[in-house]
């Protein structure tokens, strides 16, 4: 094998290490997480319920149901992004793993990547289960779902949550007290200019410039239209999915470099901060 | 008993023609809010960790470094892990520099710190299962040499599948001490690895450095507080005390240049000072961040 070879292989068993790590903690928690589901469905079912309060035709209502839900359970799987990669420092602070995990020969590419790909895995399951739970719950029929489409393109923007979501993982290392609530601030913040339970078209014209550079946006009206419309992947939906994807990757990679490199100087790389 | 092979690629990454460990002038400084500023004034004084340390370790052998809390021995450890950056000087571990070349020194170094660290509802056998993959070892891999390497750290079998959280320290340490072992370092850097172990532990821990000396390519820098420790493991002591390396030699030789019969009094001919005696606030400042 070659020594670039050798060297891919060494990463991409790290990243399998991250990924084995945390099934093993999903097996342990695993009441915590149906818990947290179960909360996940109550919450969701607070903003669907609005659906049936006002006063449209039954297929409108519907329709808005079936919106609202789209939204709602991309907020979630968002959420979930979003905090794997933010707690990836602080997860292992806690257990106070963090020197022996920093002081391994692994990139922060695959570390970090590793814990996205995780993220990604757990959070599709989850908003699945979270979708039909509601859909069953409320009664929405969505007879035109085109169910792959939207798996796919919640799968591609995901590289780019990921991206973005490498960005956030850095705050912790930074601020070890605040620093993971600043991650959920960026989160909302994401949402808010994405038109998570509205239009774009709906806000101020700074916000949807602002809107085309999240790619939650795009993640959202792609899967909407194929939940509620049964549209297949949309192009204009994926290309800017991509670039945002091969441009926050680097950008997050960097960041989280930066932060890194503040903490080592800084004496912050350690569990008690 | 069988002996740890260092893998070929690593053997291959380690320069015989240079020390394992070289320290020149190394110095880290931390800065702290100068308590004597007012509330609200951000005004910071410096906090000198290491203060231009210079030593070098030779290839197989094993160093004690001794110190009180707040001594700059765990910075000393961090700085040679790659987890800090120094503020002057310069440290390479065979050869290369911990700041430009750090992840071929990660490749090289491993740790067992006083703190065992693990995740706590995860067994021994899936902590070290994890932390192996970082060093490229798969599956088909772990699954024989973490048998092996408890086994031979005398953790028992049939608590391989148990929570850490439900293990003593002592049998915490083993899976540390294995942790360590597992990934083949040649470079062992042992940060007070018996403190707070109860007497036996203590003595199976010690029992199992030794072990390593004899049956493993590796060299050892033992950083403690114990006195007996030292003199017990290793091939030479050095005295870092605030931040100062006040010298690193035999123990023989230690002992006739203070003119006196042990290394209580070595340290207080040294400082001035008990071994026992209370530190200061920037010790304990030091000891936080360092």
């Amino acid at each position: 094998m070659t020594a670039i070879g050798a060297t891919m292989r060494s990463e991409l068993i790290g990243l399998g290490g991250i990924v084995e790590r945390n099934v093993y903690l999903t097996k342990r928690y695993f009441l915590w997480d149906v818990a947290f589901m179960i909360w996940t469905i109550a919450n969701t079912l607070t903003i669907v319920f609005i659906a049936r309060s006002v006063r449209l035709t039954v297929a409108a209502e519907n329709t808005l149901a079936a919106k609202l839900l789209v939204g709602a359970v991309i907020w979630a799987f968002l959420g979930i992004i979003f905090e794997f990669m933010t707690e990836t420092v602080a997860w292992e602070r806690w257990e106070g793993t963090i020197e022996y995990t920093f002081m391994a020969p692994i990139s922060r590419l695959m570390h970090l990547g590793g814990q996205g790909a995780y993220a990604v895995l757990y959070g599709l399951i989850r908003a699945t289960i979270l979708f039909f739970a509601v859909v069953l719950f409320i009664g929405i029929h969505i007879p035109h779902a085109n169910f792959g489409a939207a798996f796919a393109l919640l799968a591609i923007a995901s590289l780019s949550f990921i991206g973005i979501g490498m960005m956030t993982s850095v705050l912790p290392l930074v601020s070890p007290e605040k620093g993971a609530q600043l991650g959920f601030v960026a989160q909302g913040l994401m949402l808010v200019v994405s038109g998570v339970y509205y239009p774009v078209s709906v806000m101020p014209h700074w916000m949807q410039l602002i809107s085309k550079v999240s790619p939650a946006t795009y993640a959202i009206r792609g899967d909407r239209a194929s939940i509620v419309n049964g549209t297949g992947l949309v192009w204009a939906d994926v290309w800017p999915l991509l670039i945002i994807a091969v441009a926050a990757t680097p950008i997050g990679l960097a960041i989280f470099h930066r932060g890194e490199q503040y903490a080592k100087k800084h004496g912050k790389l350690k569990r008690s901060g | 008993m069988s002996t740890l092979a260092v893998p070929n690629s690593l053997s291959t990454s380690v320069r015989r023609d240079v020390p394992a460990v070289d320290v020149e002038h190394l110095t880290k400084v931390f800065r702290r809010r100068d308590k004597n500023a007012g509330k609200l004034s951000r005004r910071r004084r410096s906090m000198p960790a290491l203060k231009d340390v210079t030593f070098t370790i030779a290839r197989g052998e094993c160093v004690a470094i001794l110190g009180q809390n707040g001594s700059g021995k765990s910075t000393l450890v961090r700085l040679l892990s790659t987890l800090l950056i120094d503020d002057g000087g310069s440290a390479r571990v065979f050869g290369y520099d911990v700041v430009d070349d750090a992840k071929m020194i990660r490749r090289l170094v491993n740790r067992v710190s006083v703190e065992a660290s693990f995740f706590k509802k995860m067994s021994a056998d899936e902590n070290l299962s994890y932390a192996a993959r970082f060093y490229g070892m798969p599956p088909s891999v772990t699954r024989t040499a973490i048998p092996k390497i408890l086994e031979k750290v005398g953790f028992p079998p049939d608590r391989r599948s148990e929570s850490m959280q439900n293990l003593s320290r002592g049998m915490q340490q083993k899976v540390a001490l294995a942790r360590a072992l597992l990934t083949s370092p040649v470079l062992l850097l042992l940060d007070e690895p018996t403190t707070g172990l109860d007497p036996r532990s203590k003595l199976e821990v010690q029992d199992f450095i030794r072990d390593v000396r004899a049956t493993h390519d590796a060299t050892i820098l033992l950083c403690t507080h114990d006195m007996a420790e030292a003199e017990a493991l290793a091939d030479r002591i050095g005295l870092l005390d605030r931040g100062e390396l006040l010298f690193l030699e035999p123990v023989a030789d230690v002992k006739r240049r203070y003119g006196v019969e042990t290394l209580e009094e070595a340290f207080f001919a040294a400082t001035g000072r008990s071994f026992e005696e209370e530190h200061d606030e920037d010790d304990e400042y030091r000891e936080v961040y360092g």
